[in-house]
């Protein structure tokens, strides 16, 4: 609904962003594709041949693929399984009547503010440290045997950092979602007699569900990209155990110098992370209309 | 001046003809009221005059000048928005001085329009509060009171009391009304309400589907309406249409009669029926009658006193004269 | 929800809460409370929570010795930056789709949120050959251009969903009282828009502020902001806790404090106003 002289107006208004995204998105795109089928090392200078799909086929035959792959689903599965469960729990408690609602939010939500360096620097040392961290200390206490988290469990122990730092952002959208949940109908369902179990599970669960999916696509999106929890505590290591699919494109790029190979390894995160966005983007979409 | 002549006015979204060419006259200082079922493009057309929306076709003239190019701050019109579309973020007096400082005008002669429009709309203690402190009937005199000080060539109303409760809305239209008595400027007035229509207007115009059905002053609709639709919108309660062998009796394919031309009585009649809901206002009862032997359920207003209840057996006789009958189109035959 | 419970019940409520927010905020409260012990105390066993000679000799060492305010600032050029610039390019484009949308308004919505999805791996070596080609490696030049590419979407998102809820009526009641299009943005839309271009900038910086990707990949010593900062503690020389613990906490405060101010926005912000 408008004139022809604003819509003009509109049009030269929404094309700087446009084209600004469109160069970003096409360019490396382009290159990324162009290199993945090329024999490119940058410590071979020389031409770069083309090599088909070699570059794809190295990529998934080695093992350490298979490995990394196998490392982030279970990386952003483990997370989105602690965050979403305990999230639920934790909105539903903080949604209570309580003395100092407002700082326990704010104790709750800091984590998420803490640059991933930080984070995990402070997990790595200050906690997990098989000699100084505060768990060396505390577990014997505890009557167990000290254990040296990111050698034995690292991929286990970079979840568990990874959940610390997304706890918060479920619990804020959840907890949202339920203050948006309108109290007539609680009060509706009180007075037809629902215990509170069953209040939650027909009444609380169903409103969350859509927060619930946005919560798993939003972190789903960002957890297919950690990275610089692992640079930080394991390199990946030991061996792979703790690589994933980012950080083993990484490696293979600016490490090891393989422009193709690297190419080909972003070419296969790019689809993998795309199936996750059409699921992400219906969902965004279907508000959209709304 | 404001003689706006609206020729061949077309306006299509997509595919859509939402408005079919149509043609217009609005006579200078006249209070021309748009009136129709939602999504008639009553408000569709007012847009199309403000210049808020581009014509697919046709022209518009204002005082006899092209506008249907201008953009709207160019047609020197002024426009009140149902959701009064105040400033949020600045004071009453900001908000009426918003259009003279746009113009360019002096800061004395701002002032003294301020003033001028303050004392007349009773604002003149409000105008250094916020929209948001108003009550909904301030934020609406608000609203006209930027549209006066521009001294526009036609006030444009966008249902404007209809975001108002009913006490509020009757006052409102008052003051409308004595606004227009006073400046003898035009207003094209937009509503759905036949109520704000009939007792505001110098001249309705009736919509629907974009198309207009007729065009008179009040009593010429109520006198006469052109077709069935407008019959039904104007006056209230709407009247009674009765199809069927009594309408074929008077060579019509629908009769019609107001509520309040039917007379009552409880011995004898044209059409012998039963109350069913008889709603007391006081200076008027209307009854529900059932069982006349009409497909139809008769509508009737009478006097505040008459005392009939559920069950009761009446009477009733059109008055002569009052009786309209529409052809199979709807047309009305004269 | 106001509902009437019991005292015992709101008690039980408060502590349940109050652990599990002190235990979820303790790493926190752990770094900042290091960052004041000698490196001693820092690892000494049994931990000592306040009883500890408190110092601020780490504050003054961190700076000494790594020109801390050098990638501090680097931090803030980089952060406001991006954000600034991306907030000149997108509030022009999200006036457009909010007050003018068109049949395609939804679809180029969509498609800016799709660039938002491409894992930045995927484009790690191009931009890396891009950078080297350009000089662009290793400067703060370098790092805002990428980082306004990568939050534009969100900006452009979480502005267009806080002028859908500046009624159009308020515009075109301005365009009536003829205010040109110039004037109709800086006269109506900006004020109005002041809370929702803040919350922007906010979350905006508070992102790039934590960005660990690209800064991590595109900067060595010069440009290197807070988070690449940070990642050279991970060296085993580094292990000095308290430092370490300082310089954390230096990182971080600015952040969070920000972070607290701008909880509703954040929610808002990053499900692209799906929740809200």
């Amino acid at each position: 609904m408008a004139t022809q002289h604003s819509r003009s107006a509109a049009r030269v208004m929404i094309s700087p962003a446009v084209l600004l995204l469109l160069a970003w998105m096409l360019i490396p795109l382009g290159m990324t594709l162009y290199f993945s089928f090329q024999r490119y090392n940058l410590l071979m200078p020389g031409a770069h041949p083309w090599v088909g799909l070699m570059n794809y086929k190295l990529f998934i035959q080695n093992p350490a693929f298979w490995t990394a792959l196998i490392n982030t689903l279970l990386l952003v599965g483990g997370v989105l399984i602690a965050t979403v469960v305990l999230g639920v729990l934790l909105a539903i408690l903080l949604d209570q009547p309580m003395w100092g609602q407002g700082i326990v939010r704010i104790l709750v939500i800091a984590p998420f503010f803490v640059m991933p360096t930080v984070s995990a620097l402070v997990w790595k040392n200050l906690f997990m440290n098989p000699v100084n961290g505060l768990f060396a200390w505390l577990l014997p206490k505890l009557g167990m045997a000290p254990y040296d988290f990111l050698t034995q469990a690292p991929l286990a122990s970079i979840t568990f950092i990874v959940s610390w730092q997304w706890l918060p952002f479920a619990t804020l959208i959840l907890l949202t979602a339920i203050q948006s949940l309108d109290s007539e109908q609680m009060e509706a369902a009180e007075m037809d007699g629902a215990s509170a179990l069953s209040r939650f599970w027909y009444i609380t669960l169903p409103h969350l569900s859509r927060a619930i999916t946005v919560v798993v696509l939003i972190q789903t999106i960002f957890l297919l990209s950690v990275f610089a929890e692992i640079l930080v505590t394991t390199n990946g290591g030991p061996g792979n155990a703790s690589t994933n699919l980012t950080y083993l494109v990484y490696a293979r790029s600016l490490l090891n110098f393989d422009v193709g190979g690297g190419s080909a390894g972003g070419v296969i995160a790019i689809i993998l992370a795309n199936i996750v966005a059409i699921f992400l983007m219906r969902a965004i979409g279907k508000n959209l209309d709304a | 001046m404001g003689r706006i002549t609206l020729d061949k006015v077309t306006k299509r979204f997509g595919d859509a003809e939402v408005i079919p060419p149509l043609d217009l006259t609005i006579e200078d200082g006249e209070f021309v009221v748009f009136v129709g079922p939602s999504g008639c493009g009553k408000s569709t057309l007012l847009r199309l005059i403000a210049g808020l929306e581009d014509v697919s076709g046709g022209e518009i003239r204002i005082d006899g000048t092209a506008a249907t190019e201008l953009p709207p701050a160019k047609r020197g019109l002024a426009m009140v928005f149902q959701s009064y579309a105040l400033y949020p973020h600045m004071s009453v007096r900001k908000n009426i001085a918003f259009p003279m400082k746009m113009a360019g005008m002096p800061k004395e002669e701002q002032e003294r329009r301020i003033d001028n429009a303050a004392k007349v709309l009773n604002l003149t203690d409000y105008l250094d509060r916020r929209p948001g402190q108003l009550s909904g009937g301030q934020r609406q005199r608000v609203a006209i009171g930027r549209a006066i000080v521009r001294e526009p060539a036609a006030f444009l109303f966008d249902e404007p009391l209809s975001n108002l409760d009913a006490a509020l809305r009757v006052g409102m239209r008052l003051e409308i009304s004595e606004l227009h008595n006073r400046l003898e400027t035009t207003m094209i007035y937009v509503t759905h309400d036949q109520v704000e229509a009939m007792t505001m207007a110098d001249k309705i115009v009736v919509l629907r589907a974009g198309k207009i059905e007729q065009v008179g002053t009040p009593l010429e609709l109520y006198r006469t309406p052109r077709n069935k639709f407008v019959a039904g919108f104007i006056g209230s309660p709407t009247m009674n249409l009765i199809e069927g062998p009594e309408a074929q009796a008077m060579d019509a394919h629908t009769i019609g009669i107001r509520p309040e031309h039917l007379d009552v009585s409880s011995t004898d009649g044209r059409w012998r029926g039963t109350v069913g809901v008889a709603e007391h206002l006081g200076s008027d009862t209307f009854f529900h009658v059932h069982d006349t032997g009409l497909a139809e359920m008769i509508t009737v207003r009478a006097d505040g006193e008459v005392q009939l209840r559920h069950g009761d057996t009446v009477y009733l006789t059109p008055q002569d004269g009052k009786l309209h009958r529409f052809d199979e189109q709807g047309l009305r035959i004269a | 929800m106001a509902r009437a419970v019991t005292p015992q019940r709101k008690a039980i409520n408060t502590i349940a809460a109050w652990i599990i927010g002190l235990l979820i905020f303790f790493p926190i409260l752990w770094t900042i409370l290091t960052s004041f012990k000698t490196e001693a105390a820092a690892v000494a066993f049994p931990p000592q929570f306040l009883n500890f000679d408190w110092t601020f000799e780490n504050y003054t060492t961190v700076q000494e010795r790594s020109s801390y305010f050098r990638h501090f600032w680097n931090s803030v050029v980089i952060s406001l930056g991006s954000t600034v610039i991306g907030l000149i390019i997108a509030v022009p484009a999200a006036w457009a789709m909010a007050f003018v949308p068109g049949k395609q308004t939804k679809n180029v919505l969509m498609w800016m949120l799709s660039t938002k999805m491409l894992p930045p791996v995927g484009v790690l070596i191009p931009i890396y050959l891009l950078f080297r080609q350009f000089g662009l490696l290793d400067t703060r030049t370098g790092l805002v251009i990428v980082l306004t590419l990568m939050n534009l979407p969100i900006i452009v998102w979480m502005l267009y969903t806080y002028f859908r809820e500046i009624p159009v009526d308020i515009l075109e009641a301005a365009r009536m009282d003829g205010a040109s299009l110039r004037k109709e943005i800086i006269y109506i839309l900006t004020p109005m828009a002041v809370p929702g271009i803040a919350s922007t900038l906010l979350l905006n910086v508070i992102l790039s502020w934590n960005e660990a990707f690209w800064t991590l990949n595109l900067t060595a010593a010069k440009a290197a902001p807070l988070t690449a900062f940070i990642a050279s503690y991970s060296s085993p020389e580094g292990l000095f806790y308290a430092k370490l613990s300082a310089a954390s906490t230096m990182a971080i405060a600015p952040i969070l404090i920000l972070g607290w101010f701008s909880q509703k926005q954040l929610v808002r912000g990053l499900t692209f106003g799906a929740v809200k």
